[in-house]
């Protein structure tokens, strides 16, 4: 019987034909997860460049924006993420474990999680919509020249700035969560068939990767958006 | 990649010291701290990024060297680009 | 001798399944590096038509052939159809495709599918780029500099964008598809000590394609949102930076330079190699010397913005670190020369061409270290002498490297020799070409010809008449491989495993491989290029 006959009876159909054994497979899955990571990290990288160079040069402008975004919501929203990789964490281990069941149900609270991010993410950016906070023709964001900006000026346009980068940075941000809980549903689907077990549990493993990173992604977003400058007043 | 199965506990008690730094850096932001307040906030946010590395990455429990040279060199790459590009703007007005 | 019977009977890549589907849905790795061929192929002809255009108006010194505008579009074009659908991929995705799997006894790459998806995107990239130049195309100067990019040139510059956006995707996906392979499938006995030099390279490669590409395509993405959504980032009435546009784009851009020329010395290693009958000489250092290219790679990008308006400070760092540069390439250069000394050359084509990159290499290679230095720099940016600099590596190097590379392993991906004499001559086309072509390019940047512009002083004319004749020759010695290869596919002599007595597990399996690669999967026991175990062939193997 050849290596690779032997290696698929013992771990079965998923076991792809190219590679040597089950180990092989899973090491260079998780390589290859890392090393997207690694390219997302470059990715949000251009734009931390674009924010750190703009905030260099327009700090009032970013800090009277920052105190006009909710802190509530954004601190109310770090947390459900924080809740969403326990959950994942948990849903891998759930795996490890071959607890279909609790697989399913951590996998679908991660999913509920992240929706829950995204309906108060879309009811921020509608805030931002109503006040005139979106750059381009209609922004108007004089309501901020109040104190304790009011004495250095908001320059308008460089205002703009800030929420370019806003949407800009929270909307890939947003799209990456999308594209997860995509691939989350998928997994759902699988794990309620039966697909993962102890032996072979990479795509839960592998999705909790992306998911952790998504979070991590956050975690520096809030303190960079929300808590540029949240002084008291006066 | 590791075999270990961590404790569940282990993963709450990470949980709760991410919600209770998300805590800790919204008031401390309320603190006028000058300078420091983005030092700390970004120092903050560090260490919650090294618990989910860490532990629900089980970054702590690979036996796996390439991977943590993958992180710190993506890292690196991007502390790279940003602290080049700033040395354009910050010295702009010397020149 | 292998017979026509005989490979008519055996099964291989090619014939083991025939029909369009097999292509199309195929996740193995030889047959997606020939789907890249001819992918890469289609626009090599397309970003050479639009140089043929633009050599036809710098015949005269007056704009008279083409508008302005539509100039600025062909210079545009031919860069960014050449750069990102034809440089970019050509090795990796042709010849590293077919042979890192080969090379370190491995039977595909790490992730097959993801390889064909790579295909794919790069495929419908190249579409949505062929459908932007048809309906009006793009005329920002490859670089899309903002803020003309991102308010005021009226061109498709958001679908340009798209497109490159997502061929970036593909050059990811390869490159991220290479370093697992390379560090999870090797055969057993293949240590890293052991790997040839080509698998180095593309390892470095790599690197840089899943550390860079990834700003390029955030920056994209922020200029197509800018120009979609009036986001202004790069807008200076908004105080928006245009250098910072410059800065993201180059720190990917100028990395990309090593993503196409470090492939090329992969190839020239092997070549090299063969044709002197010995190892590489200073093996490890040649190994090092990718990783530090790709490393310093990425330090040196705003030596493109000198005259920008960069601070002088970063300025002089930058130039300093532009030297640093230098040093690894030139260490490859001295090796390989050091390699042929007392080596048994012969001069078959892709030995022809391992000539031409060095010395081609090395002269846009120096005149890179004087674009360094800042007061030359003041004198020349923008000029010709620049154009001529990056096209001496870019053709002169990585065109060669890839041309000395298809011949070199042609035998093993089709089963048959090309035409040696043709391929001789055409290789010799190539360089006198390429010399005429750009040559006097260099002389007319540094008499201040600017590069981008339509019309010229008088005084100017006839070097660039010389160079328009040179690129004449250059085309006939490009198409005469294309007509020479496809010959060969039906009457070419039949190829032996190993016709060019070549170290390397490629060559220890049949001319075409199997499917798997292997009939039994490899063990190495012995050292990269182990010339002196392996007989020369009775007179090197060619087609006469």
């Amino acid at each position: 019987m050849s290596d690779s006959q032997i290696a698929v009876e013992q771990h079965g159909p998923e076991l792809l034909h190219h590679f040597v054994d089950a180990e092989q497979q899973r090491d260079a899955a998780s390589l290859g997860m890392w090393l997207f990571l690694a390219t997302e990290i470059m990715f949000f990288g251009g734009m931390f460049c674009a924010y750190l160079i703009y905030r260099y040069w327009y700090y009032n402008e970013f800090a009277a924006g920052s105190r006009s975004i909710d802190l509530k919501w954004g601190t109310i929203n770090t947390a459900v993420l924080i809740c969403s990789s326990l959950t994942v964490a948990l849903g891998v281990r759930a795996a490890q474990m071959g607890k279909r069941k609790l697989l399913v149900v951590l996998l679908l609270l991660t999913i509920v999680f992240g929706l829950t991010f995204l309906g108060i993410k879309g009811l921020e950016w509608y805030t931002k919509f109503e006040e005139h906070h979106i750059p381009g023709h209609s922004f108007n964001a004089s309501d901020l020249e109040k104190p304790p900006y009011s004495n250095g000026g908001i320059d308008q346009q460089h205002e703009q700035i800030f929420f370019s980068l806003y949407f800009a940075m929270t909307g890939l941000h947003a799209l990456h969560m999308i594209i997860g809980v995509g691939m989350f549903i998928f997994l759902t689907y699988y794990a309620w068939k039966g697909r993962y077990s102890p032996k072979y549990y990479t795509p839960i493993e592998m999705g909790g990767l992306y998911w952790h990173f998504v979070d991590i992604v956050w975690i520096y977003l809030f303190p960079l958006l929300y808590l540029i400058d949240r002084k008291p007043l006066g | 990649m590791s075999e270990h199965i961590l404790s569940s506990k282990l993963y709450y008690a990470i949980w709760i010291m991410l919600l209770v730094l998300t805590v800790v850096t919204a008031l401390v932001a309320r603190v006028d701290l000058g300078p420091f307040n983005t030092i700390v906030a970004l120092v903050i946010a560090t260490f919650k990024a090294l618990l989910v590395v860490l532990f629900f990455m089980h970054v702590k429990y690979t036996s796996e060297k390439l991977t943590k040279m993958v992180i710190v060199a993506a890292v690196f790459w991007l502390l790279l680009l940003l602290a080049l590009s700033m040395a354009d703007y910050t010295t702009r007005l010397l020149s | 001798m292998a017979t026509a019977a005989i490979t008519a009977e055996r099964e291989h890549y090619l014939n083991n399944e025939y029909g369009i589907r097999s292509w199309l849905l195929t996740t193995d790795h030889k047959r997606i590096a020939l789907l890249y061929l001819i992918s890469i192929t289609f626009f090599f002809f397309v970003g050479g038509f639009f140089a043929l255009l633009i050599r036809l108006e710098l015949l005269t010194p007056a704009g008279d052939m083409v508008q302005a505008d539509t100039y600025n579009k062909l210079f545009t074009m031919h860069g960014q159809v050449m750069i990102f659908f034809f440089l970019i991929p050509s090795i990796p995705a042709v010849l590293g495709n077919f042979l890192v799997p080969l090379m370190i006894g491995a039977k595909d790459l790490a992730f097959p599918r993801i390889n064909l998806l790579s295909w794919y995107l790069y495929i419908i990239a190249g579409a949505i780029y062929v459908h932007c130049i048809l309906t009006g195309g793009v005329d920002t100067g490859w670089t899309f500099y903002t803020p003309f990019s991102t308010a005021f040139s009226n061109t498709k510059v958001i679908e340009a964008g798209i497109a490159i956006f997502i061929a970036g995707f593909s050059s990811i996906l390869t490159g991220l598809n290479f370093v697992v392979t390379i560090h999870r499938m090797r055969a057993p006995g293949m240590t890293w000590s052991r790997l040839p030099l080509f698998i180095w390279a593309h390892y470095a490669t790599s690197i840089i394609q899943l550390l860079g590409t990834p700003v390029l395509a955030i920056t994209l993405l922020l200029v197509v949102f800018e120009r979609a959504f009036n986001l202004g980032i790069f807008d200076p009435t908004r105080g928006g930076d245009p250098l910072l546009f410059q800065h993201l784009f180059w720190f990917y851009s100028h990395p990309a330079v090593y993503i196409m020329i470090l492939p090329a010395m992969a190839v020239e290693s092997e070549v090299v190699a063969c044709f002197t009958r010995k190892r590489i000489f200073g093996y490890n250092f040649v190994a090092m010397s990718s990783i530090l290219i790709a490393v310093f790679g990425f330090l040196v990008w705003a030596h493109h913005m000198f005259v920008a308006g960069i601070s002088l400070y970063s300025a002089l760092i930058f130039s300093m670190l532009s030297y640093l540069v230098a040093v690894p390439s030139a260490i490859k250069v001295f090796n390989w020369t050091a390699t042929m000394y007392k080596g048994s050359i012969s001069f078959t084509t892709p030995m022809l061409y391992a000539f031409g990159f060095i010395g081609l290499f090395t002269m846009g290679g120096l005149t890179g270290l004087f674009l360094a230095c800042l007061g030359i720099d003041v004198h020349v940016h923008d000029t010709y002498f620049v154009i001529a600099h990056f096209h001496y590596i870019m053709v002169g190097g990585a065109v060669m490297g890839y041309l000395g590379g298809m011949h070199f392993w042609w035998p093993k991906i089709s089963g048959r020799m090309y035409p040696e004499g043709w391929g001789r001559l055409a290789a010799l086309l190539v360089f006198v070409g390429f010399n005429l072509t750009f040559f006097p390019q260099f002389i007319l940047g540094y008499m201040g010809m600017p590069r981008r512009y339509w019309q010229y002083p008088p005084e100017f004319q006839v070097l660039n008449v010389l160079s328009t004749a040179g690129s004449t020759v250059l085309a006939v010695g490009y198409l005469l491989p294309m007509v020479y290869f496809l010959w060969s596919m039906r009457y070419g002599k039949i190829a032996e495993d190993n016709p060019w007595g070549a170290a390397g597990l490629e060559w220890q399996t049949t001319s075409p491989p199997p499917t798997f690669n292997f009939e039994e999967p490899p063990e190495v026991t012995w050292e990269a290029y182990n010339y002196e175990q392996i007989p020369a062939p009775a007179e090197v193997q060619v087609e006469r």
